[in-house]
């Protein structure tokens, strides 16, 4: 599948001096949801907003739809539709005359149709005359959804669209998040929540300090990425581990009734039955064994930290 | 040129004038009826004429101006210094639209609302004064370039301004002075040699002569300089716009 947007060699640089992105690349595939998943002050709202043509990128290349965000920006910018961070909007204007706004500013001839089947899609039909200053700051952030998708574009971006938003709400935006992308919508989100990436995304961008460290699968990123461990229930506690198991990455717990045994998904062999057979030699007796993997929250940490 | 986009844009910001045209309207044409009052009927019953005019007549273009001048500069600057205090810029910069198409919404939308100030204004005096107008033509081309150039001017100040007193600023400190001191209720024949050069100085004596010409045909600056002058002043904010939009300057980072 050919790439709805790429980035090449990106990098931004502040008037500060500070360097936000180093050399950024990165493919985003039609259709999918991406997630950025980085901690606060990775960079990315600077991507987001270098991608949009919100700020200058210092070197490098965007394109979008096969178009230069900068040589070609009025075909580019058609593309895209950006949900930014921090709820930016008129307070005394009504919610439909905000969304039409912001298509007619694309450059889309008005369509009342469309702006209200937008709204409904977003269970806003009810508020389409209210103030905007009148709705909750759920509806809000949805308003600025709406006022994204105004001109009908094929790749969203939506800046930390659940930072600050209580369960409920999260969890409802991530079925407003499905809904885009059953039509079709490329999506790009950012988030410092692992557990946001894990439960809405394809696939999983992680970035730090500027650098995208790794651009995985989400399922593919926790198989590979993540150790697992083999938990064995003892039937007697065991003070020591045997000398004769020293060749494994283990450890007692629970008193000495549970043997741990991290291992790499990654490695051809896990080790486990070699690992089981000599736990029986050494007179270690099991009553039950579980596995269990790790969250890419662990994944992430670990990736973070390796990069420090 | 998206033109859907400069009629959203200018759409968009006649509604905030809409949405609270009692107060956009009521404090212009109040303020102009305390001028007639005291400046026309109170002053002016002292002074016969003016280069062959009531003063109370004569002092109508430079109110006219005066209101203009003020409303434009700071109907404009206040346009895009809200997207800016609010965060709605982030639309504006991230949508398919050049600097000439975002200048010509919001610059158009602030010298409409000028205009209309002026109009009101205009009809406002028929009720103290009589008023002729020499002639109509140059009046309404003086009153337009007026109303553009200054909200070219407010728009320049609007994304120069880092905050609310400096959004206000400028007008009070810079514009007010100017036009007080710029003939609106005198002519600049009235006062000492010296102060008549000093004056010439004053870019506002020029556009507010012109105005006057156009009314009642007697000026004092030939009109030709008044065109000129005005021209100018265009001419420079469109020079300072194009730059600032050219490097980003306090807009793109
Ligand atoms: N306008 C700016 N000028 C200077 N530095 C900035 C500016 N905007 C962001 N930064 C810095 O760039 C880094 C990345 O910021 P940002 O992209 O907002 O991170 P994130 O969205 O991942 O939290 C931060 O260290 C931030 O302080
Ligand atoms: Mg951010």
């Amino acid at each position: 599948m050919a790439a709805i947007v790429s980035v090449k060699n990106l990098r931004k640089t502040y008037d500060t001096g500070f360097e936000a992105l180093k050399s950024i690349n990165l493919d985003i595939e039609e259709g999918e949801i991406l997630a950025l998943l980085g901690p606060n002050g990775a960079g990315k709202t600077t991507l987001i907003s270098t991608i949009c043509g919100i700020t200058v990128p210092t070197s490098g290349t965007v394109k979008v739809g096969g178009f230069d965000t900068v040589l070609e920006y009025r075909q580019a910018r058609s593309l895209i539709g950006l949900v930014p961070q921090e709820i930016n909007l008129e307070p005394f204007e009504t919610v439909q005359n905000t969304v039409r706004f912001s298509r007619g500013l694309f450059g889309k001839p008005r369509d009342d149709a469309k702006v209200a089947a937008i709204l409904e899609s977003l269970s806003l039909g009810d508020k389409a005359t209210a103030k905007v200053k009148e709705l909750s700051g759920g509806m809000k952030r949805r308003v600025l959804i709406a006022k994204a998708l105004a001109h009908e574009p094929r790749v969203l971006f939506l800046d930390e669209p659940t930072a600050g938003v209580d369960v409920v709400l999260r969890k409802d935006m991530w079925n407003v998040v499905a809904d885009l992308k059953a039509t079709g919508v490329t999506i790009i989100l950012t988030t410092h929540y692992i557990e946001e990436a894990e439960a809405i995304a394809d696939r999983v961008g992680v970035i730090s300090k500027g650098q995208i460290l790794l651009v995985q699968d989400k399922s593919e990123m926790m198989s590979q990425m993540g150790k697992k461990q083999l938990r064995v229930d003892l039937s007697a506690p065991a003070t020591t581990i045997p000398a004769s198991l020293s060749d494994y990455d283990l450890a007692l717990e629970m008193d000495g009734t549970v043997l741990v045994y991290t291992y790499d998904t990654r490695k051809e062999r896990t080790g486990i039955r070699r690992l089981l057979n000599e736990m029986a030699d050494a007179g270690l007796q099991m009553t039950d064994l579980q596995t269990q993997q790790s969250s890419l929250e662990d994944i992430f940490v670990g990736l973070v930290k390796d990069n420090a | 040129m998206n033109l859907t986009a400069i009629k959203s844009i200018y759409a968009f910001e006649m509604a905030r004038f809409f949405r609270t045209i009692t107060q956009s309207l009521i404090s212009p044409v109040l303020s102009t009826s305390l001028y007639f009052v005291v400046f026309g009927t109170a002053i002016g019953s002292r002074i016969e004429t003016v280069e062959g005019v009531s003063y109370g007549a004569f002092i109508v273009p430079g109110l006219i101006m005066l209101s203009v001048m003020t409303q434009a500069t700071s109907n404009a600057s206040f346009g895009i210094y809200f997207p800016k205090f609010i965060g709605t810029i982030y639309e504006l910069l991230s949508a398919p639209v050049n600097f000439i198409e975002i200048t010509i919404g919001y610059v158009g939308a602030a010298a409409t609302k000028a205009l209309f100030i002026g109009t009101i204004i205009f009809i406002t005096a028929f009720f103290f004064v009589d008023i002729q107008v020499a002639h109509p033509i140059a009046m309404v081309a003086f009153l337009l370039m007026t109303c553009i150039s200054f909200s070219l001017l407010g728009f320049i100040i609007g994304i120069w301004a880092g905050n609310f007193e400096q959004l206000q600023l400028i007008p009070l400190l810079i514009i007010t002075p100017l036009v007080f001191l710029g003939g609106s209720f005198y002519s600049v024949t009235m006062l000492p040699p010296i102060w008549q050069t000093i004056t010439m100085f004053n870019p506002v004596v020029y556009l507010i002569s012109g105005f006057r010409w156009a009314f009642f045909g007697a000026a004092d600056v030939p009109v030709g300089l008044s065109l000129m002058a005005i021209s100018l002043f265009m001419a420079a904010c469109l020079t300072a716009i194009w730059w600032i939009f050219r490097t980003g300057w306090r807009i793109r980072q």
